[in-house]
């Protein structure tokens, strides 16, 4: 029976495994080259050496790419090419162009292959790409501190602050960090598509970015209830939330790094100073928003110092993965995940806070939680002049 | 969390003191290299490009098929078959086949081109003044093509009417007048026809033969790869940096006569320029146009003209279109005086 159960499984397969063959062997019956040539060749990053230009290039086409001439700033230029010229599908490699670029100039670098397919690659400004030295990692990860730990720490100093309103105020600022939420969460899914779209068109990277949201939005809502059940609470623990909070908050600051660190490195930001103090008044709110749940209950210290790593030492490494190693699919994907993060702890809060005011008999939009979560938004919003560009 | 410590504002203050020692990592912001970018573009030699590679001078001596082409279209005259009349007028009968045909154009390249017999540019038709010319045209492309020259020739042989696929056709004239010609596709668009690859030289010698030189056919042209409308190499010959790495070897003193002609489409204009001597340059290869003495010529889009040239030194003679853009794009080379 059992045998009979298993070759029920597998004649569908086989029977796909003949269609397949015989569609290989005959073709389908629209034989036809394609009108041009397909070649899909990404640079997926460009390294500006003492010497020149160094291009990590990858194929991603359907068939193997020979790599003819390189064209800089419409000049033939001489080149090399490692491993080989020829590029299978999925094969990786390095472009090495001895060029006497210009400090801060744009430079156009076009690559073009046996088939005279044109793949263009750009430098805004050119400038020494950071080499991995022990002081620029350092640097790197002081401009993470910035941007990540250290506004963050300042909103949690508004605890003691917060700690003596009522409930009606706590629960508005509650919907204040809803409304701080909702606009990092639109943020960092732009922000993922935005990187998701460098990701060669194979990995698809804006599908990326949603499949982590989704995915970590639905285990975290899955893992709460798991905890729940298991510790036979029906509340959630402020701490719990607050911790969820700083995770999720904690990727989208990685996602700020990876910005900054990337937009630095490529010679891009040319703010500097300025787009540091941007982004750090930019994420005080951040903390103010991680402190909101812990309004209701006494934390210790040590719970503030926790929550500060987790949500703002990863822009320290944010920085780092974006000025040394920067791969947009990676990118991508954990911008996905911070977002996912976000959107459950907007979930979280915003159920606390309808819990509560059904339990008072009140309307949970009320003009207090209206102003608070209006004014979160706004907040963001007019604090974001400092970082967009 | 029994044991657990109410935070005292005091508390709240330590934890502030981590932003302050992040005020201190300020100071060395300022030291990281992509943040202060801009000022030090303008500071020449400030850099450290001396050490960079400023020179780009190709050492492929290898001969590709594309090379060997260019070559071959340099020196290489199609004068027809020769027959003489019963008149006494001398009759030059000449095959031309539109192929569609991939064109090696830079190393590695390959340009789905549209030919006649088979290169970019087409073959070099020579005659005398006064020669009856039959061009046999067979288009074997895949368009409609047909053969447009210049010069003196009855409207209906004028190259006009497309020839469709398949189908022949003869042009049939008198050589007149005498010069430096060129031909060319005719069929609509014209733009992409010509830019594929249909033109080319057509010499008519004068009666009275030019002084024996070593003589050279140049024709100018660009390719336009992704098709918008600019092209992304040029060359002479249809292959790039050919006479660059292969220098066109000549004596001493020996009298250079070159055949140039500009079918670079998209661009306005081509030039020639030739270092450290002057040329004459006859327009359209006239002795009775006004001649000029220089170093540096511009034709536009089907101009040509007649340059000739000794070498009083022995050395290698850069020559090459002074757009630099397109020189450096491809259409550069080296006379090699032994």
């Amino acid at each position: 029976m059992k045998v009979k159960w298993l070759i029920s499984g597998l004649i569908p397969l086989l029977l796909l495994v003949v269609v397949v063959a015989w569609v290989m062997i005959n073709g389908a019956g629209i034989e036809k080259d394609p009108a041009a040539p397909i070649e899909v060749l990404n640079i997926e990053r460009i390294n500006t050496t003492h010497n020149g230009f160094e291009l990590s290039i990858s194929n991603t086409g359907p068939d193997s790419i020979k790599i003819a001439q390189v064209i800089v700033d419409d000049s033939l230029w001489n080149f090399s090419v490692s491993p080989t010229e020829t590029f299978k599908r999925f094969e990786e490699g390095v472009v090495t162009i001895n060029y006497p670029w210009v400090q801060g100039d744009p430079h156009v670098i076009k690559i073009i292959t046996e088939n005279g397919i044109i793949t263009e690659g750009e430098i805004t400004a050119a400038t020494l790409t950071p080499e991995r030295t022990l002081s620029n990692f350092l640097n790197y990860g002081f401009i993470g501190f910035y941007v990540g730990v250290v506004p963050i720490t300042l909103g949690l100093l508004w605890y003691p602050f917060m700690k003596r309103f009522s409930r009606k105020w706590i629960n508005a600022i509650l919907a204040l960090t809803v409304g701080l939420l909702l606009f990092l969460f639109i943020g960092t899914l732009s922000d993922g598509f935005e990187i998701g779209a460098e990701a060669p068109m194979v990995l698809q990277g804006n599908m990326v970015v949603i499949l982590g949201a989704l995915l970590t939005f639905i285990l975290l809502i899955g893992f709460d209830q798991y905890q729940q059940k298991k510790l036979q609470k029906k509340a959630y623990s402020p701490l719990n939330i607050a911790l969820l909070m700083a995770v999720g908050i904690g990727l989208h600051n990685f996602g700020e790094g990876l910005a900054i660190g990337t937009s630095f490195s490529l010679g891009e930001a040319a703010l500097g100073t300025f787009l540091i103090i941007g982004f750090t008044l930019h994420n005080i709110t951040e903390g103010i928003g991680i402190a909101a749940p812990l309004l209701k209950m006494k934390p210790r210290i040590r719970d503030f110092v926790l929550l500060g790593i987790i949500a703002g030492s990863p822009a320290i490494l944010g920085t780092w993965f974006g000025g040394f190693i920067f791969s947009p699919i990676l990118g991508a994907l954990f911008l996905g995940i911070g977002a996912g993060a976000i959107l459950q702890v907007i979930y979280v809060i915003t159920k606390m806070l309808i819990n509560d005011h059904k339990k008072h008999s009140e309307p949970t939009v009320s003009w207090l939680n209206f102003s608070g979560f209006t004014i979160g938004l706004l907040i963001m919003y007019l604090t974001a002049f400092f970082v967009k560009y | 969390m029994s044991d657990e410590k109410n935070v005292s504002r005091r508390d709240i203050l330590k934890l502030g003191s981590a932003g302050v020692i992040g005020l201190a990592g300020s100071y060395l912001l300022n030291t990281i290299p992509g943040l202060t970018p801009a000022i030090k573009a303008a500071t020449p030699g400030g850099n450290k490009h001396d050490n960079m590679n400023h020179g780009n001078m190709s050492t492929d001596l290898s001969k590709s098929e594309g090379y060997l082409m260019a070559e071959k279209l340099l020196t290489t005259f199609d004068y027809g078959k020769v027959s003489t009349l019963p008149s006494g007028q001398i009759l030059r009968e000449y095959d031309v086949v539109a192929i569609d045909k991939e064109i090696e154009i830079a190393k590695g390249i390959k340009f789905p081109g549209w030919t006649y017999n088979g290169t970019i540019p087409g073959p070099t038709f020579r005659c005398t003044e006064g020669d009856l010319l039959r061009f046999h045209f067979t288009n074997s492309g895949s368009h409609p093509h047909s053969i447009h020259f210049h010069g003196f020739h009855p409207p209906e042989m004028d190259g006009l009417d497309p020839i469709y696929p398949g189908q022949k056709f003869t042009y049939e004239f008198e050589a007149n007048p005498y010069g430096l010609q060129v031909y060319h596709c005719h069929v609509l668009p014209l733009a992409r026809h010509i830019h594929k690859g249909l033109y080319g030289n057509f010499i008519i010698d004068p009666k009275k033969p030019r002084e024996p030189a070593l003589e050279l056919n140049m024709v100018m042209n660009g390719y336009d790869l992704d098709l918008d409308g600019e092209n992304e190499l040029y060359t002479v010959n249809g292959y790039a940096n050919a006479f660059m790495n292969h220098p066109i070897k000549i004596k001493k003193n020996q009298l250079v006569r070159i055949y140039l002609s500009n079918l670079t489409e998209f661009d306005l204009l081509n030039s020639f320029h030739l270092h450290a001597v002057f040329f004459t340059y006859y327009p359209t290869g006239r002795n009775d146009n006004p001649s000029q003495f220089t170093d540096t010529i511009m034709q536009c889009q089907g101009e040509r003209g007649i340059i000739e040239v000794r070498f009083p030194y022995k050395g290698k003679y850069m020559f090459h279109a002074h757009v630099s853009e397109f020189a450096e794009l491809g259409w550069m080379g080296f006379f090699e005086v032994e």
